[in-house]
């Protein structure tokens, strides 16, 4: 079993990756291969031209400066799990990484070619929306930048333009001392999840929520933040019945179904996950539980 | 050679062996190291990415076989099952280990369990069992249950060398 075959190109920067891309007809860019190449090798993907990213150095990195982090498209998912500052500034990426496939895959697997394949039910796309990240887009001439919120542009499809690589995403750091969780039912670790939850909360001085966030991954089209359970948490002290009410809340919109899985299951499992989430993270923040 | 297929000349180092050879741009680094060098110690079980049996090392880090393209592998040091044993054949403490606690059946799972325990157990020599049974999640085994892989490799921590 092989890929069809193709042009091999090795693009030396991202810049010179999308005059590749803006030049060859039917090419793809090659990441991490972690999702393109089974694709290829199972032929659900064919291309004249395949791009690889491995060699754009410009492309791979982590720096905090000024409570932002940015990170290139190119950086291995194991060197983000395992980057010792970033696990103290934003604890919930480590978190939500630990779950994605397995160590050999997170050796090759990137956070840029996570985000651009957009599969509904992956983390790092959740984490992204998340954190309001926003990512960078290179072309031949210049680069724009799009929000995590406005990235996707449907099922599997981020809005980037045919002559586009996406370059690298930056977020800014919450507060320390904020509660992070994320959790995820799959049924086996490191598949992808049926249902994932992400959440951030911050307590004031006088131990109510002054900002959350939420995400659910694997229930829609793309990672889905839930601004209207973030406004019902904010402002308020965090008590289970608080966190009871969210969740109901959080399952209270359309959920996708598809043959093994269906809707109310789905609905049920964010539910519980919400519930449990907000709780470790709000656990987290009063300092109880910093594991 | 114009038949519609493109090819590339690759050099890397193979189990310590420098080796450069010419090979289809299409081809994954598990069918270079099989059908172009002959090592079919490297086994192709699913082809994409889920079994774990093309496990390989490039550059000391345990890698899907077949998920990377052999011309993506020029410059590094690749390590297969072939190259964990000593040149004269002694095997390393966790394939003895394999052999000491049955930890392997019909077999054609243990060379990318042998590459990812020999990563995995090299970075993190007091692995705990949970830990252990964590880092084998990506390689599938069908006929030992795991239990005897898990004994083998909490064999060798505790025996203190990986």
């Amino acid at each position: 079993m092989k890929p069809a075959p193709f042009r091999y190109h090795r693009a030396q920067s991202a810049q010179e990756a999308a005059g590749l891309l803006a030049e060859k007809e039917n090419a793809r860019l090659l990441a991490g291969g972690q999702s393109l190449m089974p694709m290829m090798n199972m032929r659900y993907v064919a291309v004249d031209h395949l791009i690889d990213l491995n060699p754009a150095a410009d492309m791979v990195g982590i720096s905090l400066k000024g409570g932002r982090a940015t990170i290139g498209a190119m950086t291995r998912q194991r060197a983000i799990l395992e980057h010792s500052c970033l696990a103290a500034g934003a604890p919930v990426i480590a978190e939500a990484l630990r779950q994605v496939g397995h160590v050999q895959t997170r050796n090759r697997g990137t956070i840029g070619g996570s985000l651009s394949h957009l599969d509904p039910a992956a983390e790092l796309p959740g984490m992204m929306a998340l954190l309001d990240a926003e990512v960078t887009l290179t072309r031949k001439d210049g680069t724009r930048t799009v929000a995590m919120a406005d990235f996707p542009a449907g099922y599997m499809t981020p809005c980037t333009e045919p002559d586009e690589v996406l370059s690298s995403v930056a977020f800014d750091l919450w507060p320390a001392g904020h509660g992070w969780d994320f959790r995820e039912f799959a049924r086996r670790h490191g598949d992808f999840a049926i249902v994932g939850v992400g959440s951030l909360v911050n307590l004031d001085g006088s131990g109510k929520i002054d900002r959350a966030a939420l995400v659910l991954i694997g229930v829609g089209d793309g990672p889905r933040r839930l601004p209207e359970v973030e406004k019902m948490l904010t402002g308020e002290a965090p008590t289970a019945a608080l966190f009871a009410e969210a969740a109901d809340l959080a399952g209270a919109g359309g959920m996708a179904e598809d043959a093994l899985v269906s809707e109310t299951y789905r609905r049920h499992l964010a539910r519980v996950l919400v519930r449990r989430s907000l709780d470790n993270a709000a656990q987290r923040a009063r300092g109880g539980n910093n594991g | 050679m114009d038949d519609g297929r493109f090819r590339r000349e690759i050099s890397l180092t193979v189990n310590g062996t420098p080796r450069t050879a010419t090979v289809e741009e299409r081809y994954s680094l598990a069918d270079f190291l099989r059908h172009v060098l002959g090592l079919t110690g490297t086994h192709l079980g699913c082809e994409h990415g889920v079994c774990g049996a093309c496990t390989v090392l490039v550059n000391g880090d345990a890698v899907r076989g077949c998920l990377m393209l052999a011309v993506q592998a020029e410059g590094s040091e690749v390590t297969t099952i072939e190259g964990l044993a000593a040149p004269d054949g002694t095997l390393s403490p966790l394939q003895q280990a394999f052999m000491d606690n049955h930890g392997l059946q019909c077999g054609f799972c243990t060379p990318g369990i042998l590459t990812t325990l020999t990563a995995f157990l090299r970075d993190n020599p007091n692995a705990t069992e949970p830990e252990v049974r964590e880092a084998l999640s990506g390689n599938i085994c069908r006929c030992t249950g795991y239990d005897t892989i898990v004994r083998a490799a909490m064999s060798v921590v505790r025996g203190g060398a990986a």
